[in-house]
């Protein structure tokens, strides 16, 4: 069973319209520079930086190097413990659903 | 990744007629849904249910006959012993359409989870991993 310490800092760091969006951005585009993430935001580059050491800092996000740019990318493991609650939700759903369907075809 | 929203679609091997019933007479909504609940479904009103120490209250928030009902709740997981009333709630949508060939086709869509406070959805996260070390401890009680 894996103890979850940090679960409050990670959903504090996914609760801002700014940072969703950013975490968004790395999952469709890949990795990304801070200057190219700033782009057409209008947030500056130093908010970014400061959205993405918060992501970083419960990490959602890692920097790595890419030839001599500096490139942030998302860390898909640890958004996926994330996704779980939904998960979990969605499961008790899948389970109401399946009752349903019993229900309304038995005639 | 969305966190705010889940949706599920699912074809019934039913007239729309049929599903509408089930979804939006208490009673029937009740049965399959496993919950005792208090009342009927009236817009504005709150129905109020429950199944073992677990409670719940719905909120109905719209009904359009044999297209749409919607209402509001606190979300899974429940603990027994908590209020949640000054909490927000998420809003539950069933969309009725025909499907091709017959039966209904249904959507269920629960929206705002992002509403949800941070502590609350961390304390969810924890109950879930806890819940399932349990599930496998039972399992590995049963197995033994």
């Amino acid at each position: 069973m894996s103890r979850s310490p940090n679960a409050a800092a990670l959903f504090a760091a996914l609760g801002d319209a700014t940072r969703l969006s950013l975490l968004r951005r790395l999952s469709v585009e890949g990795p990304l520079s801070i200057t190219r993430l700033s782009e057409g935001t209008g947030v500056t580059r130093q908010a970014v930086t400061k959205h993405l050491n918060t992501l970083g800092n419960v990490g959602l996000v890692r920097h790595a190097r890419r030839g001599r740019e500096r490139v942030w990318e998302l860390e898909r493991r640890r958004l996926e413990k994330a996704r779980a609650y939904l998960d979990h939700v969605a499961a008790q759903w899948d389970a109401a659903a399946d009752r349903l369907k019993a229900f309304v075809e038995q005639g | 990744m969305n966190t705010d929203r889940i949706e599920k679609r699912v074809v019934l091997r039913a007239p729309r007629s049929r599903v509408w019933r089930a979804i939006s007479d208490a009673k029937e909504f009740g049965a399959w849904f496993r919950l005792t609940l208090d009342g009927a479904f009236v817009a504005g009103k709150t129905v109020r249910g429950s199944h073992d120490n677990f409670k719940v209250e719905m909120r109905v928030e719209r009904i359009e006959p044999e297209r749409y009902f919607s209402y509001r709740w606190h979300p899974y997981p429940k603990d027994s012993s908590r209020d949640y009333a000054e909490e927000p709630m998420t809003l539950v949508e069933f969309t009725l359409e025909d499907a091709e060939g017959g039966g209904t086709t249904l959507t269920i869509v629960e929206s705002g989870f992002d509403r949800i406070p941070l502590a609350r959805r961390a304390e969810a996260f924890r109950m879930n991993t806890e819940g399932w070390g349990g599930q496998i401890k039972n399992l590995a009680a049963y197995v033994a």
